[in-house]
Order: structure tokens, then sequence, then C-alpha cells
């Protein structure tokens, strides 16, 4: 059973205009699965409490843990992540959760990532779960963001080796970019992503609607709805 | 927000109740038949609590909501969980 | 032992006195759902209070509207501890409704377009205490906020105020509704901080 532990943040980081990286050591954590999740909660001094769900962004041991959070507008907990909260703040979380959307090292398929702006997060984890490991599975991500200021972890990405990576951008992609922007459609998903096989593994992360939008769109491409795993973001 | 999430929201608060991951619990729904991962749900969070529907008919399949008197958990949607065997 | 989070505050909010028992005002409109938003037309709205004789009392959208229509402003109190003051509604009141309807039971269960259901009894649903409300704030009620038409009952926790409403069916007993059956009150009111059973 897990239940409530404390967690100190240990350190933060600027990822975007608008996401943080934060470090939090959480004594006794025991590692966690690439794509699995925490439940972190925030108590302010009079007693009120909120809980919401984030996508862990590290693997691998020790008792830091990485999460990487966009600022949801006219959120309640995102914008203290994002803009307030300081290395040596107290919270509380639960975790690591979830044995559905994760990626095994040992998983030897193919595998398609496809992120909508902060959906990147678990999906990072697997690239990087991946690279720590002897994995030799062929990985193929397919990143949406809004602008090119908007990707998390870019100069991680860029040294991804041998994952094949995609950008696609919604609101303005960079001078020269072949694709105009837009929302990734079914076309852009038969031509930049793996085709529908049996030993495929499909990993949606991001928005309710883009995931919606994507995964329609990729069972209508053929793939089997049961390989095509999804994580949709609350918001808040 | 009335957009739901996936059944991986179900985790957390159900690992306060069981050993077991309910996300890959294979739950069949009571309403339609349609056999499925609890991870695939659709699940409505709120503070009130999170209902978990049937990917396929839309019915509820569990209701779990946390209170200062315990845990409410009603699985009255389920015909059967099986429960995946650990490691 | 609680863990503070330093610098968190939540949302905007004060704690009031003239707010019931662990309440905090919102200036917002908290959507709260437990399943997808129903899409319905007004053209094939309506509202039905069945009886225990089986009568059915119809009242189709044009027929509601031509109904007498009133201006409610109101508190409201959501279980999850927001409260919004003096909120402004228009629409039909129960007491109005039920002119036309013979009963000797003493409870209802409301019916939502989408399944949900709340349990109230009789009594909380008349004498000026409860609408049938499809107007907020001088527009047209949002799907979000139960659009076309929802139960408008101020006085008890919010989730008894049905969004979605299509229909009361009279009961001699008070069955317990959606939420009801998962944990929450089957009365809920939240000067006496009725949460939870």
């Amino acid at each position: 059973m897990t239940t409530w532990r404390a967690a100190t943040v240990a350190s933060t980081a600027r990822l975007t205009s608008t996401a943080r990286s934060i470090v939090l050591d959480v004594p006794g954590w025991q590692g966690n699965l690439a794509g699995q999740h925490l439940d972190l909660r925030l108590t302010a001094e009079d007693g009120y409490q909120a809980v919401r769900s984030y996508s862990i962004a590290s693997v691998g041991p020790g008792q830091l843990v990485e999460l990487g959070v966009d600022k949801v507008v006219d959120g309640e907990v995102s914008p203290y992540l994002v803009d307030e909260v300081r290395a040596g703040d107290q919270l509380e979380i639960r975790g690591p959760l979830g044995g559905w959307f994760v990626w095994r090292p040992a998983d030897v398929g193919p595998v398609q990532l496809v992120a909508g702006g902060s959906g990147i997060v678990p999906l990072a984890a697997m690239i990087r779960a991946r690279r720590t490991s002897s994995s030799v599975a062929p990985f193929r991500l397919l990143y949406s963001a809004r602008t090119p200021d908007d990707v998390l972890f870019a100069p991680e990405l860029d040294n991804a080796g041998d994952v094949e990576i995609t950008f696609a951008y919604t609101r303005r992609a960079p001078d020269g970019f072949a694709r105009k922007p837009k929302r990734l459609d079914r076309t852009d998903l038969a031509e930049l992503t793996l085709p529908p096989a049996d030993d495929l593994t499909v990993f949606v992360c991001g928005p309710t609607g883009f995931v919606e939008a994507v995964a329609d769109g990729l069972v209508s491409l053929g793939h089997d709805p049961a390989r095509v795993k999804t994580e949709r973001f609350g918001g808040a | 927000m009335p957009a739901h999430v996936d059944g991986n929201a179900l985790a957390g608060p159900m690992s306060e109740l069981f050993a077991f991951d309910v996300t890959v619990a294979t739950a069949v729904c009571g309403s339609c038949g349609d056999n499925a991962h609890m991870g695939q749900a659709m699940v409505y969070v709120s503070a009130m609590g999170h209902v978990a529907r049937c990917r396929s008919c839309g019915d509820v399949l569990m209701v779990l909501v946390e209170t200062p008197n315990g845990t409410m958990l009603n699985v009255r949607g389920l015909t059967g969980l099986r429960i995946a065997p650990t490691g | 032992m609680a863990v503070i989070s330093r610098g968190f505050g939540g949302r905007r909010r004060r704690a009031e006195e003239d707010l019931p028992p662990g309440q905090y005002l919102t200036e917002d409109f908290p959507v709260l759902s437990a399943g997808p938003t129903p899409v319905v037309d007004t053209a094939e709205w309506e509202f039905v209070i069945q009886t225990e004789t089986g009568a059915r009392h119809r009242w189709s959208w044009d027929e509601l509207q031509a109904l007498p229509i009133e201006e409610i402003t109101k508190d409201i109190h959501c279980v999850t501890r927001w409260s919004k003051l003096e909120t402004t509604w228009r629409g039909v009141s129960l007491d109005t409704l039920f002119e036309q309807v013979e009963t000797a039971y003493d409870y209802v269960l409301a019916h939502s377009y989408g399944g949900y259901t709340t349990n109230l009894p009789l009594e909380d649903l008349l004498d000026g205490k409860a609408w049938i409300a499809f107007e907020y704030d001088d527009s047209p009620l949002a799907p979000e906020h139960g659009g076309p038409a929802r139960l408008l009952v101020p006085h008890l926790y919010f989730w008894k105020s049905a969004k979605w409403v299509h229909g009361l069916v009279m009961q001699t007993d008070d069955e317990p509704g959606f939420w009801e059956q998962n944990g929450y009150h089957l009365y809920g009111d939240p000067w006496l901080e009725q949460r939870y059973s």
C-alpha cells in the first residue's frame, strides 16, 4: 500500500516561460518505472488541501524525483509550482503510481511516443529509461508543441541518440520549417509515426483534446486500441 | 473541468486501499460486458470523488470517495475485476 | 503533523463569518462533473414529474417558458468547500409545477439527462425553496453548468441542484441518489455541515 509522505523541494529550474522542472527529495523513494506518476498534495496554513497528479520525468534509483510542470491558466496548483515553490519548501507525495502507462527496458517491441505540450514528461522518462538501459527497442517520438520555445527538455531531446524525433508546432514553427503550424491530424500521424504492427506499443500523453484526437486518429489508421496507451492531463 | 482523464488517475487513491495496481487490473463492465484494463477507463476526477466509466458504453464502473470517515469504494458497475499477478 | 506548503493558498479566497462552516468564498464558478456533459436540445427537452399512480406531468421547453418566471438571487454552497454569494438566476418555481401534481409521497428522486440522480424531501422543493433554472447571470445556462435547465435548491449543498435535470420521480422513502450512494449525506445541509453520511 502507498500513502502520503513528506517531500522537500531540492531544486527547481525553468524549462520554458510557463514550465518548470521541480526536483523533490523523497526519503525512502525506491525508484520508479518510466511513465509512472505521483499524486502531490499541498496544504495551506489554514488546512485547505489540494491534490493533483503529475508525471515523473526521472527514472532509476535514488531519492531525487523530477517533475515537469506546465502552468495551467487559472489553475490552482500549477501556478504555485511554477512560480512560487522554491528549494526547501515541503509538500506531500504519494507514489510512484500506475503500471499501465509504463515502459520497461525488458519490453523489446518498437515504441511510438506522441506528446502534446507538457505531455512530453512521462515520455521523456521513457527515453531516459531506454538510454540508461541496454535496450535497443526502436523508439520514435512525435512531439507537438505550441512554438519551438515551448519544447520541454529540448537540449536532452537533441541528444537522444538513435531515438527518431519529429517536432510539430501548433502556433509558430521555426523559419524554414516545412510543416505549417497546426494541430496534428490524421495525415500527420500517417506520415510521422510508425505504422501499425503487432508488437508496436504507442504512448500518447497530453491535454484531453489532444489525446482524444491522436488516439482516434491512430485507431482509424489501423492501430489496435489495446496497444495505444493514453494519459490525459486533467489540469489546474 | 468536465473532461475526463484515464484510469491511471485511480492509481493513487486505490493504492491507499489495496496492494494491487488497479490500472493493470482487468475490469468487466456490468452494463455492456466490455473487458479492459482499468487504465483504459474514462475517469472523471473532482474534489467530490473519482468516477470511472466504461470506455465502451460510458456507464459507471467504479466510484471512489475519500472522506474523513474513510474511503467509500463502490464497484457495483463491475461484474468482475481480474487482478494481475505482481512483479 | 501536517506538512504545510509555504506560500500555498489555493484559490484566492477567504473564510467569512456569514458562510456555512468550512466554506470559502470564490468569485469564479467551478465546474464539477461525474460524467460527460450531455447535449440536450431545447426542442427535445422535457421535464417530467412522475407520481405513485404512474401519472406523468410533462412540460416541454415552451410550456415551461410560458409559466411564471422568477428572478432568484441566492448564495450557493458546494460540498467541495466553495461558496458563491448572490448568484442570480431565472427559473420556474417548483411550487408552480407542483400545483398540478397530486401525491402523497414525501420524497423525490431527481433524474438528469446523462443518468445523474439525487434525492430530496419534497418539502425542500416547495414554499419558494427550489426552482427549475435556465438562466444564470443574465445568460442562458451553459451546458457545463447544467444547461438547458438545472434544479436549483440553494439551501442544500449544490450537488442537490441536479444539472441537466430531466424529471422528478415521487418516492415513499428517501432513496439515495448518485453521490448519496457513495458516501455523501442523504440530506446535505451546509449550515449543519452535512457533507458525508
